[in-house]
């Protein structure tokens, strides 16, 4: 026995259905459609008009079919039996719905189904091995009961779901039936077909099924399990699920991809989408050719769609992805650097650290006047404005743009206790933050500023406050951002090794060795300068144990000498 | 309990108005017995827009849309007549206040209550232009369709403002032009968001406006967060212009736990040669938003023949590039 008679169950869009029923007559297969009893009569007798000429149609007993329930199922078993009844030439069915549109020409369907004669083509995995509903019942669709409708009675479905969870009811299996979930939409033999029919067993079966959830994906896939003699779990059909188990739908721009897939069936079209009816309802090899079958691009294109749905993409904040701070672990887009003191100990660490280790250095970037672009621009990717009213309005948007708008450009810049601190909590609970600070060299530059002393004094105080409450935030247990710390005194007396670390974090598979150091301010004096502070009552802590005359070796300018050689 | 009570006294308040203000609309051309079940309609408030009509109705009947519901505010150059010549526009006038009706906010919602329930409805200006997702594979009943089966009900467009490479009047626009040949320009990532804590809606500024003439007062840079595309239903109203409503479930068109919803962009094309006039005329009538600050700032950056254009604008392509960019999103739709 050869040949493949279509059940065909439709609901909506019924023209469409018509159109795909007559390809699939005309080519010689039969064709018994199920029109769903909620169809308008006006609609059902418009579809029994438009196909009353082909003779190889016939039309199912009509049930009312409602989804998840045994409905669907009823009305599946019904249409099969009049295809089993009427066309005995047929010995493969094939279950499709009404959105449904064949991909190939029906005589290759044909030619594989009677290479494969005893196989039957049903997706059927047990709900033990596989997860196989994305989110919610498993196992439970086979042990609980659902008397209540899912769309139309939501909470009762819920509530009476939660209460037999928390009464510990489970219903009783009956014997033989192993569960079994897989696609809906299967291709199974006549004799399997048959067997499950007519099976004696089936009254005792099929009152369990009805309290099943979503009979539809289980009944056949388990009691094929039972009555086949081999079985090839997957489905002919092609049918891609989104996060929430809603199918995908196929729209004309698909045209290409569709046809590099090998499956024979694709739902579900978007019933206007007109370019893929008038290409694939053909049987003509050369319009439907598959080139070079590449399946595995239609996953990858329905796996990214439900990837940004549920995770988007990390580091930004649009109109319709936004996540609070909380919740994302890396704020931003990619790793950045911070500097703490470095602009502030030496004279042109920005320029060295560009040249050193690549990336882009800005200044200040969160300086009280303006946005210290690199380059001092005015303006900078992404049309960020310099305007500091701007920035500070939302300072952590402002940040993460930056991040997300210069991709692929490690972003490094400089940040103090004269900058705008609001910003500072965000940071410290981005991952891709990477804090290097050397405390108490905002005192360099004062010592260098030569303003009256008492001006001097007041504004390290408040500088060393705001340090203060910086750097114990910076070591505390929820901070996710990483940090080295080191006092001015600790850093200026052995700099080689903290700038080898920065590089290398900025860089990190550059592998340079320093050939040259940034040029320190002179420091001749500053010794004194912190004592004076002191002895006006106002202990520089943060600058840490400052040797009182620096060793000559570690002078500014010998030192460079002394790493040029 | 209390916050959604006072939401909904507040959303009777203004549904209410809505009705109140519907005899200061009267209708001059009405074909709403033409409407189809299924149909997608579009509402709009215009006044003096007739040199961007045309191609403003070619643009969105293109996409699918089968039904224009306009209110025509007091045109002197003839855009009435223009909108009740065409076979699928119904037209209002009124020479009410602008401002009154809370700038034509209480007229769309007197609209849409009326004409729009069950329907998909699209409230735009007559100078902003849909963007979606596939927009340029598949018409908005594709997204509509989709939208239905998701069961959401709202689909959010912020506000893109499009520029000229040149000062606004450089480049003189002519009826029926895409205006995108001229203003091509936009700014790609400097916007700013936050929460409302009422409405729970998104608000968003930012852009040329913002960087150019708010760049000292940031808090009173325009608003780019919209909502223009909404399954409509009797209860529902536009709080203040399109960028939210009530209720505020509709506002939640953007996920906070990491993944993106689907989005589109509205393309603004104000900055035209058209604004010269418009600004001198919206300045004298002192009926928009806030004492018309912003077209007082229009007004000194037209005076010094100011550009927005920097050397970061972007230069528009199409949907996927503003997908890339991150303006807007696929969501799951592929």
């Amino acid at each position: 026995m050869s040949g493949v008679g279509f059940v065909m169950l439709v609901h909506a869009s019924l023209d469409r259905g018509a159109q795909v029923a007559r390809h699939w007559c005309d080519s010689g297969c039969p064709v018994v459609v199920h029109i769903d009893a909620r169809v308008s009569a006006a609609d059902a007798e418009a579809f029994r008009r438009a196909v009353a000429d082909l003779s190889n149609l016939r039309l199912a007993p009509r049930h009312r079919c409602e989804w998840g329930t045994f409905s669907i199922v009823a009305a599946t078993q019904a249409a099969a039996e009049v295809m089993l009844a009427e066309f005995p030439q047929v010995g493969h069915v094939f279950l499709a719905s009404g959105s449904c549109l064949p991909l190939r020409p029906v005589p290759e369907l044909l030619g594989y189904l009677a290479r494969h004669e005893d196989t039957d083509f049903i997706e059927s995995v047990t709900t033990a091995d596989v997860p196989w509903a994305s989110g919610g019942l498993d196992t439970e669709r086979f042990t609980l009961r659902f008397p209540f409708s899912w769309r139309r009675q939501r909470r009762l479905f819920d509530g009476y779901v939660r209460l037999q969870r928390r009464l510990g009811v489970r219903r009783i299996i009956p014997e033989g039936i192993v569960p079994h979930l897989g696609s809906q939409w299967w291709c199974l033999t006549r004799a399997t077909l048959s067997a499950i029919l007519s099976d004696p067993d089936r009254p005792v079966v099929d009152r369990y099924f009805r309290r099943v959830w979503i009979p539809d994906e289980s009944y056949f896939q388990t009691l094929a399990r039972r009555h086949a003699r081999r079985i090839e779990s997957r489905s002919l059909t092609l049918a891609k699920f989104d996060f929430q188990g809603k199918p995908h739908l196929f729209y004309d721009d698909h045209l290409q991809l569709l046809r590099r897939s090998d499956c024979f069936v694709a739902r579900k079209i978007w019933p206007r989408a007109g370019k893929l009816y008038e290409s694939f309802l053909s049987n003509d090899p050369r319009v439907t050719k598959n080139a070079d079958p590449n399946p595995g691009k239609i996953d990858r294109l329905f796996s990214q769609a439900t990837e940004r749905r549920t995770h988007g993409r990390p580091g930004l904040r649009m109109q319709s992805r936004f996540p609070p701070n909380w919740w994302e672990r890396d704020r931003t887009l990619a790793p950045y650097s911070v500097f703490c003191g470095f602009a502030e100990l030496f004279e042109d660490f920005e320029t060295w650290l560009e040249k050193t280790a690549g990336g882009r250095v800005h200044g200040h970037l969160f300086a009280p006047e303006r946005v210290e672009y690199a380059g001092g621009e005015a303006s900078y990717n992404g049309a960020l404005s310099d305007s500091a009213a701007l920035r500070d309005y939302d300072p952590e948007g402002f940040l993460t743009s930056l991040l997300w708008n210069t991709r692929g450009e490690r972003q490094c810049f400089q940040f103090g206790p004269a900058d705008r601190q609001k910003v500072t909590d965000y940071m410290l609970g981005d991952r891709n933050a990477h804090f290097s600070v050397v405390t108490g060299a905002w005192a360099v530059p004062l010592f260098h500023s030569g303003r009256p002393f008492a001006e001097i004094r007041a504004e390290a105080a408040r500088l060393q406050a705001v340090e203060t409450v910086f750097v114990r935030r910076l070591r505390e247990r929820w901070v996710r951002a990483s940090a080295r710390i080191w006092t001015l005194g600790d850093f200026v007396a052995a700099p080689v090794d903290p700038l080898q670390a920065v590089v290398d974090e900025v860089a990190p598979r550059g592998q340079r060795r320093l050939t040259g150091l940034p040029r320190m301010r002179g420091l001749a004096g500053f010794a004194a300068f912190l004592q004076r502070l002191r002895n006006d009552g106002m202990n520089p802590h943060m600058v840490g144990d400052f040797a009182a005359d620096p060793e000559p070796g570690l002078r500014p300018e010998p030192l460079r000498q002394a790493a040029r050689s | 309990m209390l916050t959604s009570y006072r939401l909904r006294l507040r959303r009777r308040r203004l549904r209410l108005r809505a009705f109140r203000k519907r005899r200061e609309i009267e209708a001059r051309a009405d074909r709403t017995a033409a409407i189809r079940p299924a149909d997608i309609l579009l509402f709009a408030t215009v006044r003096n827009e007739g040199v961007r009509l045309p191609f403003f109705l070619d643009y969105y009947r293109r996409l699918g849309v089968r039904h224009f519901l306009i209110v025509d505010n007091a045109s002197t150059d003839g855009s009435a007549d223009y909108l009740a010549a065409q076979p699928d526009v119904s037209v209002w006038t009124t020479g009410a206040s602008y401002k009154r009706a809370r700038f034509g906010a209480d007229w769309m919602n007197r609209l849409l209550s009326r004409y729009g329930h069950g329907h998909w409805c699209l409230t735009v200006d007559a100078d902003e232009f849909l963007v979606y997702p596939f927009c340029d594979t598949r018409p908005l009943a594709a997204l509509t369709d989709w939208l239905d089966g998701c069961g959401l009900r709202s689909f959010p467009a912020m506000i893109l403002d499009m520029y000229p490479e040149g000062p606004v009047d450089a480049v003189p626009y002519s009826a029926g032009q895409d205006p995108f040949e001229i203003a091509a320009w936009f700014d790609s990532g400097n916007y700013m968001i936050s929460r409302h804590p009422l409405y729970l809606n998104l608000w968003i500024q930012g852009g040329p406006r913002a960087r150019t003439m708010f760049a000292d007062r940031p808090e009173q840079a325009p608003s780019l967060n919209k909502i223009p595309l909404v399954k409509w239903r009797r209860p529902y109203v536009y709080v203040s212009s399109t960028h939210m409503l009530l209720p505020r479930g509709l506002n939640l068109v953007y996920d906070d736990r990491g993944g993106e919803k689907p989005s589109g962009c509205l393309l603004h094309a104000k900055f035209l040669s058209t604004m010269g006039e418009k600004v001198a005329e919206e300045l004298e009538r002192g009926e928009h938003f806030a004492g018309s600050r912003e077209y007082q700032a229009y007004a000194e950056a037209l005076g010094s023949r100011q550009s927005f254009w920097c050397k970061w604008s972007e230069r528009y392509i199409n949907w996927r590039q503003l997908e890339i960019l991150g303006l807007m999103s696929k969501g799951n739709w592929a």
